[in-house]
């Protein structure tokens, strides 16, 4: 088997605790399949996401990294992910111009009703950075600690 | 107006306000015991004032000084620099009315590394600005050279060299821009592709020793602790390994979105030579085509990444 085919990527999400959280929730209650591919972090708001984190992921391993939130205007603290709209939009350009392949960062909007399109965008981000094969983009093998 | 008569009258000025008691302090600069080294000062009396100067090697961004300090202070400054204390303004590290602006329209500030390389190997004794041109001395040499062959990268393409906000302008305003297309620089990489930039990337920041002089001569940086010294958790390794050279020359550069003045102080300060204007005149270009701003131009315009539009760009988002 060529190696794409057994890669399983390693993909780091993180999820708005009103939203997307809810969503994965709903597909998992719903009993919709979708791939094991993605570790979920759980934040109070897109808002609350430091570009630290991000980077944070890659060093630590992740192949891509997946951040959803609450679509535009329904934000549980009025304006969080609007705010967030904004950072990820300069940081996304800002790391695809050092060199990330742009699939390996995504960003959606995914409300808690949204168990399908959930289902979807966890298949499709899957897919994408398993495309990609393993990330080497400030990857840094740390030592183990206990 | 000549640097002699430019430093004269900062000097005049500088008395003036410290004997009549208007301010406490007066930071400009002096002259450096080696050529093209100076460096900030701190007048308290009108006679430490006599000690002030004026010449294209004034690299330090002094805005830098007047973050959180107590009292009331006149600070020398250039376009780029009254940009930067109108961004300290904004966002509440410094009081207008603490603030006398001793404005000065630059005429493109200097490069000591671009001089020195004219000469290798040869011990530059005297530089003096004469006109549009540079004499340098050494030892048994003496040579007049065109001025703006050696002047800071950004200066190129400055947008503002007129002070922005100014209590005493010394001598007159010049051209507000240096006709340099911004856009034509910004960003150098983005014709690369995604694999080469990486790459080139890691070439332009290999030499990094990370002594922070970037983080320290930027007037933007002023959190009381920095990403790089937090220890739990540890966003970015102490060493020189590229993943750690690359964590914080990315955030470095993000943490200046939007606030950038381009200013070149990072660039004047470090002692590697690197180029980190690569990645933040990148999200200035950014910041200027999502949201049409440019940092520290008015005390009215909100800073862009602490409000929002309800239809701001999202294509990226799914």
């Amino acid at each position: 088997m060529p190696p794409s085919e057994t890669f399983e990527p390693r993909i780091a999400a993180f999820f708005c605790n009103w939203c997307t959280y809810g969503g994965a929730d709903l597909a998992g209650v719903s009993r919709l399949q979708y791939p094991p591919n993605i570790r979920a972090v759980r934040i109070p708001c897109t808002g609350r996401m430091n570009p630290n984190f991000i980077l944070q992921a890659f060093r630590l391993g992740a192949d891509g990294v997946w951040v959803s939130g609450c679509h535009p205007g329904d934000c549980h603290y009025i304006a969080g992910n609007m705010f967030a709209r904004r950072r990820f939009a300069v940081m996304k350009r800002l790391l695809e111009y050092v060199g990330l392949e742009p699939d390996r960062l995504q960003f959606s909007w995914i409300s808690s009703a949204e168990a399908s399109k959930f289902q979807q965008t966890v298949t499709e981000v899957t897919a994408a950075v398993k495309a990609l094969g393993p990330a080497r983009f400030l990857r840094k093998d740390l030592a183990e600690v206990a | 107006m000549d640097n002699q008569a430019i430093a004269q009258k900062i000097r005049e000025v500088a008395k003036k306000l410290l004997s009549e008691g208007k301010v406490d302090v007066v930071i400009g600069y002096a002259q450096g015991s080696v050529p093209m080294r100076d460096y900030p000062y701190f007048a308290y009396t009108p006679e430490e004032a006599e000690n002030l100067t004026w010449s294209g090697f004034c690299n330090s961004n002094l805005a830098n000084f007047t973050i959180r300090r107590p009292g009331r202070m006149a600070v020398v400054a250039q376009g780029c620099v009254t940009r930067n204390l109108v961004g300290l303004i904004k966002e509440n590290q410094l009081k207008r009315e603490n603030l006398f602006v001793i404005g000065v329209a630059s005429p493109g500030m200097l490069d000591r590394n671009k001089v020195q390389a004219a000469f290798p190997g040869k011990l530059i004794t005297s530089v003096q600005e004469d006109g549009a041109d540079l004499v340098v001395t050494g030892r048994g040499f003496a040579e007049r050279l065109p001025r703006k062959r050696f002047m800071k990268d950004n200066c190129y393409t400055c947008v503002q060299r007129n002070p922005v906000i100014c209590d005493e302008l010394i001598g007159e305003e010049s051209e507000p821009t240096h006709g340099g297309d911004i856009d034509k620089v910004a960003a150098p990489w983005e014709k690369l592709a995604a694999g080469e930039r990486w790459a080139e990337f890691q070439e332009t920041f290999k030499d990094c020793i990370r002594c922070y002089a970037c983080r320290d001569a930027c007037p933007l940086c002023y959190c009381h602790v920095c990403f790089v010294d937090e220890s739990q958790p540890q966003w970015c390794g102490k060493t020189q390994d590229e993943a750690d050279v690359a964590t914080f020359h990315i955030l470095r550069a993000f943490h200046c979105a939007g606030r950038c003045t381009d200013c070149g102080a990072c660039e004047a300060a470090c002692p590697q030579g690197i180029k980190m204007r690569r990645l933040t005149s990148k999200i200035e270009k950014d910041i200027r085509e999502l949201y049409g701003y440019r940092p520290g131009m008015s005390l009215e315009q909100e800073p862009p990444l602490v409000v929002y539009r309800p239809n701001d760009p999202q294509d990226f988002i799914k």
